[in-house]
């Protein structure tokens, strides 16, 4: 008999500590699928960011190193300077990379360092329990935004992968989702090529998840996946915002 | 023979990082201790290295902490108000057992403060600085050949404890231009490196954290760090000068040391019983010289380019053992050798 699906090599087998509905299993499960298809497992380390992604270091089978709040890019920055034959990649929520180290993330892309950046969008901050992010939508009620985000006291979300499309450094930016198969698939590329950004010294490689908080928007997982389709993508429109190898085609 | 150079500070600092083997720097610009990353900048691609200007003081103490995972000698350096920013940082990297050296060529503050010598940094540097209960090795220099031969000792205690060591100097350590004999490095001792990561081929994955929630499982890791800050005792460092016969010690570190020395010589030509006692670790502080002193002189003065920091430890060490007076002159001036002779003149007579 042919075994057809089975965990990615690059996962510890321990369950996931994510709340029912969270997308940041299925995200964890791309990460680690790529870095098995390009054999990456023993050449990768791993950069954790604050929040709830800092337990990568329990599911990912690699090195793993912890960076302080949004100072995960700067982090594998050194890490891949002092090692640059290692694929380096960063795990960071929208509170982690949009907020506190809006700065460390602008300046990584910029310098076109040569890593790889997941970023987990789920327009909230997660861990500590659901307080407004720089992603919170227009109206989104949040711990510290009850009444809903108002974009005249709070100003409106921030969309990473345009800004980051900006950046010379920057060889391949995109949005992806995972709330049904078929965007699923389209994420999978996306990592894909984000890696091969890496692998081929092209420049930062950066995938922006659009991510579901049941939780936190105290909404069941069926209806917080709906969520992502229904209100997420109409503000955060997905697609690839740069490609340097197609920039480079034309 | 040593190869002998005429250069400042700074530069002397910057070359006892290569010599000691650092081969990346990251740092961002900042008055008075700006020819270490222009030196870095020059000199690291010529030995292979990376030199890096980072967007912040904060970006690049975390590069830092990067590039020390993977065991590689790593540096940066700043100046007061750049150190604090750098201060987290140092919290994370002692936190998960990370090596790494920063230098702070300290200003004075607080907040923007001025250019200007100070050694006002020397609670930040002592008590850890950031958040937690933790501690950094701090070496002080006093003179240019210090800045060289502290800088490589700092690599090799960072390596031994697999922790972050400071290098305090100040505007003037940085900026005085004098001879320094430059070593041969000896070759890098091979630490244990079971903790570097460098991906896992052939072996367990690694893991480098300072996040502990399991219960009890942060008590465990926060008492094995103070034993490991206990066994940091043994790298006491202090300059004794004429304590023998002394009827007063003079307790000084880094620059003001220095200037307090001439002070020494000026009182020992008038016939007074002076000493001085100069502690050059300042963490682990040299408790123990100065008890040993207390048996033979029972009046010590502290002079410190602040408003009385170090003093605190001195008294710490002494308890009631001995007489200590304090001398300070706060950031925006530096005290004249007379200046010191004359207060330790005066001190003395308030004392008999």
């Amino acid at each position: 008999m042919k075994q057809v699906f089975k965990r990615p090599t690059s996962l510890i087998d321990v369950p996931f500590h994510f709340c029912p509905g969270c997308h940041h299993g299925i995200i964890h499960r791309l990460v680690a699928e790529a870095i098995d298809r390009y054999d990456l497992r023993e050449k990768t380390i791993g950069v954790a960011s604050v929040g709830c992604s800092v337990f990568m270091y329990d599911y990912f089978d690699t090195d793993v190193l912890e960076a302080p709040h949004g100072r995960a890019a700067a982090v594998a920055t050194g890490v891949k300077r002092a090692r640059p034959r290692n694929f380096v990649f960063t795990y960071q929520g929208d509170g982690d990379l949009a907020a506190i180290g809006t700065a460390e993330i602008m300046h990584a892309a910029n310098r076109g360092e040569r890593i790889t950046v997941v970023f987990v969008n789920n327009t909230t901050y997660g861990m500590t329990g659901g307080q407004m992010a720089p992603t919170t939508m227009p109206g989104q009620t949040t711990t510290t935004s009850p009444y809903g985000r108002s974009t005249e006291d709070a100003g409106y979300p921030i969309k990473m992968s345009e800004i980051m499309a900006q950046l010379g450094g920057v060889a391949y930016a995109a949005r992806v989702s995972v709330h049904d198969p078929k965007h699923l698939m389209k994420a999978k590329k996306a990592l894909n090529r984000a890696f091969e950004c890496q692998l081929n010294r092209e420049g930062l490689g950066f995938v922006e998840f659009l991510s579901a908080c049941p939780t936190n928007w105290k909404m069941s997982p069926l209806k917080a996946n709906r969520h992502v389709a229904d209100v997420m993508v109409p503000c955060f429109p997905l697609g690839v915002f740069k490609d340097a190898a197609s920039t480079e085609k034309d | 023979m040593a190869n002998r150079k005429l250069v400042n500070g700074n530069e002397a600092i910057a070359m006892g990082a290569i010599d000691a083997g650092c081969r990346l720097y990251f740092g961002y610009p900042i008055t008075p201790q700006n020819q270490i990353p222009e030196y870095m900048a020059a000199h690291l691609p010529k030995v292979g290295g990376v030199f890096l200007q980072a967007e912040s003081e904060i970006a690049s103490i975390n590069m830092v902490m990067g590039a020390a995972a993977t065991g590689v000698r790593v540096m940066t350096s700043s100046s007061s108000p750049g150190i604090s920013l750098k201060q987290e940082g140092i919290s994370y990297m002692a936190g998960s057992e990370i090596p790494g050296v920063i230098v702070n060529m300290s200003r004075s503050g607080p907040g923007l403060g001025g250019i200007d010598p100070s050694q006002g940094d020397y609670f930040q540097a002592t008590r850890g600085g950031g958040h937690g209960d933790y501690r950094t090795l701090v070496l002080a220099p006093h003179s240019v050949q210090e800045n060289y031969d502290l800088t490589i000792k700092a690599f090799d205690l960072a390596d031994r404890y697999r922790n972050p060591v400071v290098v305090l100097g100040d505007a003037i350590l940085g900026q005085i231009k004098e001879p320094v004999a430059l070593k041969p490095p000896k070759p890098r001792k091979e630490q244990d490196r079971e903790w570097v990561l460098t991906g896992c081929e052939g072996r367990k994955a690694r893991l480098l954290k300072s996040l502990y929630l399991s219960d009890g499982e942060l008590t465990k890791h926060n008492w094995r760090l103070y034993k490991k800050y206990q066994k940091m005792r043994k790298e006491v460092m202090f300059e004794s000068v004429r304590t023998e016969d002394a009827e007063v010690i003079v307790v000084a570190f880094g620059s003001v040391a220095r200037i307090a020395k001439t002070s020494l010589e000026m009182a020992r030509e008038k016939g007074m019983r002076v000493g001085l006692i100069r502690p050059i670790t300042l963490y682990p502080f040299p408790t123990e010289a100065l008890q040993k002193a207390a048996g033979f002189t029972k009046k010590f003065i502290v002079i410190e380019l602040n408003t009385g920091q170090m003093v605190e430890d001195v008294k710490l060490s002494l308890c009631d053992r001995a007489k200590v007076e304090f001398f300070g002159k706060p950031p925006g001036a530096i005290p004249t050798p007379d200046e010191l002779f004359k207060e330790i003149k005066k001190a003395l007579k308030r004392m008999s």
